[in-house]
């Protein structure tokens, strides 16, 4: 398994530097001179030179490309060009908020997704079958915004169960729970149709394999086929889709961020945009590119777990 | 094709239709919806971008069935225009995608090794990017106009498309008729373009009408932001961005777009999914 995780590691290294090339280069594409952006239309020509060298601008781009690789790796982000503040300062401190939000989301697509998928599958072609299949498809349809502030106008406003504004004071543990609950709900519900769907149709591969036919004709209790065996040799497609899915779920997180007016990474990235504060949205890339990067390792990590043949290749 | 194929495939494709009724009533309905974007001019019942400020944020009509906006403007005719923005980035994003993809992935599976390689790897890159995320970065970059959006969500899509076409290739690549037309001395395009890229365009083609779904919802998406087609031209995300203000007042602004972003996106799930399971022969015979 050591040999396994270390080989893994290995694999997301040049993954990691490619990233970290494609993120420099779209941002250097970007029209308009960053110091400019900074100073106005109306700066002196010595300030923006001035600026220019402080931002390292004038040096060539392949010097620039190797000094930013190099302090990613020394994990120095670099500033923000609007508050001057350390990028990395600010992303630590949202990045809670994204992570109880994506979290409570998995959570709640896996508790809900996985049983919901199985019913399906074992009660093919019934009504209940047909009801489960016709609630994901609804899902994999909103837009996350759509959904969030449907979930706005029915839960916030109509009957006035959760805060509107989920900015409320947050050093409350009840209020933020209850901050929570709506935005969670939003990402989570989309994520069950996801998991839902790919649940049915990996069980229904797995329930036609004939070392199924065999437990069944041992006498082995229905359940348990379904749960134990059945279950477990599926888990693979599933595992694989959410961990795809996460990119989908951090997409859907900068959504539902902005409907709720929650902080977190994606509002931080939209004032970023507006501001066209390039080295944030350069940082935010790659941090979102390394948490995708990370979630595909665990993914691979769980494979092993889940199946030996893939630990011992 | 001889007439006599003709008809049987006709033939078949209304069995497929009857077989598949979901799939069938969602493609019916994806391509009213495309036939009334198309028709916008004649079937709008107002100018889009009419401003009438008496009528601001007044309710549903005889006059305006759906109601009208902020600015007096008719939300029904703003809905039909505004799908013929949405809809034509997401056909013409996913159709570049598509291509830049599809030949993208046959390249590396057709000639493999240090080639394959490198593409499949440079892929794997831009799936690390959630794609809302790169969009937004695109389309930031670029400036929000019709043609950056599509480029964009291309960009988001070129990915999965490669995927998808290399393995099948890698398959074709292995048949009889591959080698005879290189015996034949065809070129190496020839046979990419000609022989390989028919056999294929099954999958292509089914990968491409569950795309074109995430592409409408991601067009929709940057709108919400405020990164799609600049106002007043009407888009459904952009239309509900603008409502998103005085929801509680006018919650039709909100309600009317998001249910044509709804339909369209079930019609071209239930199209897709049926075409999946049509072309997928484990499920053929469900």
């Amino acid at each position: 398994m050591l040999l396994f995780t270390l080989k893994r590691l290995l694999v997301a290294v040049p993954t990691l530097l490619g990233v970290l090339t494609i993120v420099f280069f779209v941002v250097r594409v970007a029209p308009g001179d960053p110091a400019i952006v900074i100073l106005g239309e109306n700066a002196t020509q010595q300030a923006i030179e001035q600026l220019r060298s402080q931002l390292g601008l004038d040096r060539p781009l392949l010097e620039q490309y190797f000094s930013f690789i190099g302090s990613v790796l020394q994990g120095d982000l670099g500033r923000s060009m609007i508050s001057n503040q350390p990028v990395l300062k600010e992303v630590w401190r949202v990045l809670p908020y994204t992570f109880e939000l994506t979290a409570a989301a998995l959570v709640i697509g896996i508790a809900l997704g996985l049983p919901l998928g199985v019913i399906s599958a074992r009660y093919r072609n019934t009504p209940v079958d047909f009801s489960i299949r016709f609630f994901s498809l609804l899902g994999l349809s909103f837009p996350a915004f759509i959904s969030a502030i449907l979930l706005l106008l029915a839960f916030s406003i109509e009957l006035p169960w959760f805060p509107v504004i989920s900015e409320a004071s947050y050093s409350d543990p009840v209020q933020r729970f209850r901050a929570l609950v709506l935005p969670a709900l939003n990402l989570g519900l989309i994520m069950v149709a996801y998991i839902t769907r790919v649940t049915r149709s990996s069980m229904l591969t797995v329930i036609s394999e004939d070392y199924i036919r065999t437990a069944r004709a041992k006498g082995v209790p229905a359940s348990m086929v379904i749960w134990q065996h059945t279950l477990r040799n599926a888990l693979i497609p599933i595992v694989t889709v959410i961990g795809l899915y996460l990119g989908v779920l951090i997409g859907n997180s900068v959504l539902t961020e902005i409907v709720f007016n929650r902080p977190g990474l994606g509002k931080l990235i939209v004032i970023a945009l507006n501001s066209r504060d390039y080295t944030t949205l350069q940082a935010m890339l790659v941090i979102y590119a390394f948490f995708i990067v990370l979630a595909n390792l665990l993914t691979d990590l769980l494979y092993g777990v889940i199946d030996p043949k893939v630990r011992n290749q | 094709m001889s007439a006599a194929s003709m008809t049987g495939y006709m033939r078949g494709l209304y069995k497929l239709a009857w077989r598949r009724k979901a799939a069938f009533v969602g493609g019916v309905v994806a391509l009213l919806m495309l036939l009334a974007a198309i028709m916008a001019p004649w079937l709008a019942p107002y100018d889009p971008n009419e401003q009438d400020i008496l009528l601001r944020m007044a309710g549903p009509s005889e006059a305006h069935w759906l109601g009208n906006d902020t600015y007096g403007r008719d939300i029904l005719s703003r809905i039909i225009w505004g799908g013929r923005i949405s809809l034509f980035i997401g056909v013409a994003s996913i159709g570049l995608a598509m291509i830049i993809g599809g030949l993208l992935g046959i390249l590396a599976g057709y000639v493999g090794g240090r080639t394959d390689r490198l593409i499949m790897s440079l892929m794997d890159m831009m799936l690390s990017f959630p794609s809302l995320v790169m969009g937004l970065l695109v389309v930031a970059v670029l400036g929000p106009t019709t043609m950056n959006l599509i480029i964009a969500i291309a960009f988001t899509a070129i990915a999965p498309f490669a995927r998808i076409a290399r393995a099948p290739t890698l398959a074709v690549k292995q048949r009889d008729f591959i080698e005879a037309g290189r015996a034949l001395g065809y070129s190496d395009l020839r046979i990419m373009v000609v022989h390989v890229l028919p056999n294929i365009l099954d999958e292509i083609l089914v990968l491409a009408s569950l795309w074109l779904a995430t592409a409408i919802r991601t067009e929709a998406s940057l709108s919400f932001i405020g990164l799609g087609v600049r106002p007043p031209t009407a888009t459904w995300g952009g239309m509900i961005r603008d409502g998103f203000e005085n929801m509680l007042d006018a919650p039709g602004l909100v309600i009317y777009p998001s249910i044509a972003i709804l339909i369209i996106m079930i019609a071209l799930n239930l199209l897709g999914d049926g075409l999946r399971d049509a072309t997928d022969p484990k499920l053929r015979h469900e």
